[in-house]
């Protein structure tokens, strides 16, 4: 089939981006002709500023190389400026000769600078500030020149004379109104950048108009004469006083315009062959000067010419930044309001700090923020959207940070990072370290950036932050992971898939399933193989084999490696009771093999620091108790508070309760460490509120708390249901423990689990399905049969010794 | 000078595990993969000093207990990004014995 033909006028960012759009749905469909009457091929027109202040380079700010034309089959001309469209046979002309024939077409052909009509505006030195030739020449200026010019305090304005201060002239911002960025800030605002910007040496007309530019004899710009009768001497007057779509070609050729090309909200014009996108048109009345709604025009736009007729440009809200290094300002929507709207403001004036709201009916209508923009996007977001205020309106000034980490889930957090900041705690690594290997190292997934930078891949409290940064380095280049991820690197399934496949295939043992389920690597990696070990045994309990070659040295030599590869021995004291027998025992122990330190553990019982892998068998022998397993992932300790016993304001036995706990629960494996606690009455002695399970006593019977955590980030354990008698206990923490084995993802503590399934599922689970709770109690009992202490397993088995004997030479 | 020492049966050393070997005042890792090839190497991480022999076994890597730095038992570099490396002694094993190439 022959291939239809558009062609596009205007290689500019809105023509551009529509090109793309529609190259990502419909390939196949055109042939492409691309008409610019600038020289370079398609750029980044906002970066133009940046490129002025020396931060970027023109080959920076280049999005298209013509190598991407020419591999994507479009035919570009560059320096072609189209002055012709013949409608009727459907052809292109440009003004030396070239001519392109069309089934459809598509104008982008933006805006122009508008030229204050004074005496004058023809000199030479005098320019708008639109491409990348204007930039050359304000940066070829400034090597010979003195003294500059900008007429107009907007944001154009404004980075022209940021980057000509900064090229070295002496810049001068000529203002019509009372303050600066009069369409995108109040006067507080205004005026507050006013000050910044004279901090960096920039000096202000404002209230000031233009009458006259007066030329020297060379035909060049000297001075600016104003109205009211003052001049100033000029090299250079760059006019920055708005622009004006450029819509005299579509007009020429008879198509409908107003102030721009008319367009509907499919972006077609009068003529339903020929298509418009960009700053040249006029979508409701309204022309665009920002980037953001050309993109989604273009969107737009894209859809209808694949012939997908779903796109509909409805008009923008737009924001507005602006690009001046070290002056942070945000705006938009309606930030001045009237007498309807009401206002949240708050202003620190030596701080350099204000922020307004704007609200109307319960909504965020429109924001300014100077100084501190880090929630501009959420403010943003929340307009956007039209989002109801009122539960939040106390905290909404204060920021999204203020409100926790309920709600929200941390969005955008990342991008108001500096990048000084520390993302990544574990490994010390900041936002910039991140950035920057993504960018020099072209990185596009969160395992890249963990291998790369090692951000968040130690505890991985940080993924969430690192993979939003990802995002907002990337923008849209990125793309999110499933949101099931791999296991590892060595296998493309999840946690969920490998857990149901030793289900289903019943494999009892690590070779088999990595080799039933296709692993890439012959024997896994460090990652994998303890997930898939406790995996098999969870699922498989009495008849899968546990591998010690795939545990963590802890768990397989029963003790905690330190330091300086001594370990820690940590005898059981079930519910933190001991007796004298036993400390004399341990203090024995300790002296005979001159243990370096003995501490009392937060878990309620006594650890023996640095002790020599060698002497740990012996030291079992001595102790003659039940390993702690405080290496473990899996039950660690039952801290209880004194109780009834002796507590004068106990309410139950809770010491008891946690012996038997702990008793019972011995020896179990799970996804991660295990902490239970019981408290004998609501004052809460024993900190049930930070464990995994946590046992209150109340006067009519016990509480049960889950998915508390002590550990990087404090998560109170939230209620799951009141129990009235001690084996009730036993049976609800028991299920609820069960399932969290069978169901989690290794390393996954109860939290991270409760956090995917929530609550009410392992209440339902545990709660309300009174049989299924039984079933899985008794799994647990089953699981546990026969479990041994593992001390002494290995004192009574001497063969096993191998592991701890050194060899000498 | 160097010298072939004897130190240990093939058989003692765990697959996918390691057994230390006390050399003076040093200390060598021993190391068996899975398909029996052995390698020896210094047992300290580059990192800091973590024992290596303690680590989890796979391919021809081992991860060290203390941070999970990966060692390369070949050549004894760490994987990127880390940066550093380990030394290595030759092996090899003869009659289900293994033989450790130590300097003098």
């Amino acid at each position: 089939m022959q291939k239809m033909k558009l062609v596009l006028v205007g290689n500019g960012m809105a023509g551009m981006r529509t090109v793309e759009e529609l190259l990502k749905i419909a390939p196949e469909i055109y042939d492409i002709t691309v008409f610019g009457d600038e020289p370079y091929p398609n750029y980044n027109r906002i970066m133009l500023s940046p490129v002025l202040a020396n931060e970027q380079t023109i080959d920076d700010i280049i999005l298209n190389s013509r190598e991407w034309y020419a591999e994507n089959n479009i035919t570009l001309y560059t320096s072609a400026r189209v002055n012709k469209i013949d409608r009727k046979n459907r052809i292109v002309y440009t003004a030396d000769g070239t001519s392109a024939e069309y089934d459809r077409l598509l104008i982008a052909t933006g805006s122009k600078p508008f030229m204050l009509p004074v005496p004058g505006a023809d000199l030479q030195g005098v320019l708008g500030y639109r491409d990348i030739k204007d930039t050359n020449d304000m940066i070829e200026t400034a090597k010979t020149h003195k003294h500059a010019v900008v007429i107009g305090g907007g944001l154009l304005g404004l980075e022209a004379a940021n980057g000509l201060k900064i090229q070295g002239m002496d810049v001068t911002v000529v203002h019509r109104n009372e303050w600066l960025l009069d369409r995108q800030l109040d006067k507080t605002a205004g005026l507050m950048l006013q000050k910044s910007l004279e901090a960096k040496g920039l000096k202000f007309l404002l209230q000031t108009n233009t009458e006259q530019l007066i030329g020297n004899d060379q035909g060049r710009v000297a001075a600016v004469k104003f109205s009211d009768g003052m001049e100033l001497p000029a090299d250079l007057v760059v006019m920055a006083v708005g622009i004006r779509p450029n819509f005299e070609l579509a007009k020429s050729a008879g198509i409908h315009c107003d102030r721009g090309i008319v367009v509907n909200d499919t972006m077609q014009t009068f003529d339903p062959r020929v298509y418009s996108v960009g700053e040249c048109v006029s979508h409701r009345g309204i022309s665009y000067g920002l980037v953001a709604p050309l993109f989604e025009m273009a969107k737009v736009c894209a859809t209808h010419l694949a012939n997908f007729g779903i796109g509909q440009y409805k008009g923008s809200v737009t924001s507005t930044k602006l690009k001046v290094t070290g002056i942070d300002l945000f705006s938009a929507g309606d930030f001045e309001g009237d007498a309807e709207t009401e206002e949240i403001v708050l202003h620190d004036a030596v701080g350099g700090v204000y922020k307004k709201l704007v609200i109307k009916d319960d909504k965020i209508i429109g924001s300014v923020l100077y100084g501190d923009t880090t929630d501009g996007s959420w403010y943003f977001q929340m307009l956007r959207d039209g989002k109801p205020i009122h539960e939040i309106r106390d905290y909404l000034m204060f920021g999204q940070d203020s409100l926790g980490n309920t709600g929200h889930q941390g969005q955008d957090k990342a991008a108001a990072m500096t990048n000084e900041m520390e993302v990544c705690g574990c490994n010390g690594v900041c936002k910039g370290t991140i950035v920057k290997a993504i960018q020099d190292q072209g990185l596009f997934t969160i395992d890249d950036v963990k291998k790369q930078t090692k951000a968040g891949s130690s505890c991985g409290s940080c993924v969430g932050l690192v993979e939003q940064i990802l995002a907002s380095t990337l923008g849209g280049g990125y793309a999110p992971p499933s949101t099931s991820k791999a296991i590892c690197g060595c296998s493309d399934k999840n946690h969920e898939e490998v857990r149901a496949e030793i289900r289903t295939h019943k494999y009892l043992n690590i070779p088999d399933a990595i080799k039933g389920m296709q692993w890439h690597t012959p024997n896994g990696c460090a990652t994998c193989r303890p997930a898939l070990n406790y995996y098999l045994l969870s699922t498989w309990p009495h008849e899968a084999v546990d591998d010690p070659q795939s545990r963590f040295i802890n768990e397989r030599v029963h003790a905690n490696i330190q330091k300086d590869g001594t370990y820690s021995v940590v005898p059981r004291m079930y519910g933190g009771v001991t007796t004298p027998d036993q400390l004399r025992k341990i203090a024995d122990v300790a002296d005979k093999y001159a243990v370096p330190m003995v501490k009392v553990t937060g878990g309620q019982r006594i650890d023996l620091l640095g002790v020599k892998k060698e002497d740990l068998v012996g030291m079992w022998k001595d102790l003659d108790m039940p390993s702690g397993y405080a290496y473990a992932k899996g039950i660690r300790t039952v801290k209880t508070c004194v109780g009834s016993e002796f507590c004068r304001f106990g309410t139950q036995n809770s010491t008891q309760m946690g012996i038997d706990i702990e008793k019972a629960f011995d020896h179990m494996w799970a996804p991660h460490k295990v902490k239970f606690a019981v408290s004998g009455c609501p004052r809460n002695c024993a900190e049930s509120g930070i464990k995994d399970v946590g046992i209150i006593g109340v006067d009519s019977g016990w509480e049960i708390y889950v998915g508390g955590n002590g550990g990087i980030k404090t998560e109170v354990a939230q209620f799951l249901c009141k129990v009235k008698t001690h084996d009730e206990v036993l049976e609800y923490s028991g299920a609820f423990i069960q399932i969290y084995r069978e169901e989690a993802r290794y390393l996954d503590r109860t939290v991270h689990w409760l956090e995917r399934v929530g609550l009410e599922y392992a209440k339902q689970r545990v709660v309300e399905d009174a049989e299924g709770r039984k079933a899985a109690y008794e799994r647990l009992l089953y699981a546990l049969q026969g479990a041994v202490n593992p001390w002494a397993e290995r004192v009574e088995k001497p063969n096993q010794y191998k592991e701890f004997e050194t060899i000498s030479v | 000078m160097s010298r072939w020492v004897k130190v240990v049966l093939l058989e003692d050393i765990p697959k996918l595990g390691a057994r230390v070997v006390k050399n003076k005042d040093s200390e060598i890792g021993v190391f068996r993969l899975e398909d029996d090839r052995i390698f020896a190497i210094n047992n300290q991480c580059p990192h800091k000093g973590g024992p290596l022999s303690q680590g989890i076994v796979y391919g021809d890597k081992v991860a060290c207990p203390l941070h999970s730095w990966k060692i390369s038992l070949v050549d004894g570099k760490a994987e990127a990004p880390d940066v550093g490396q380990t030394a290595c002694f030759n092996t090899k094993v003869e009659d289900g014995f293994v033989y450790l190439e130590l300097k003098d």
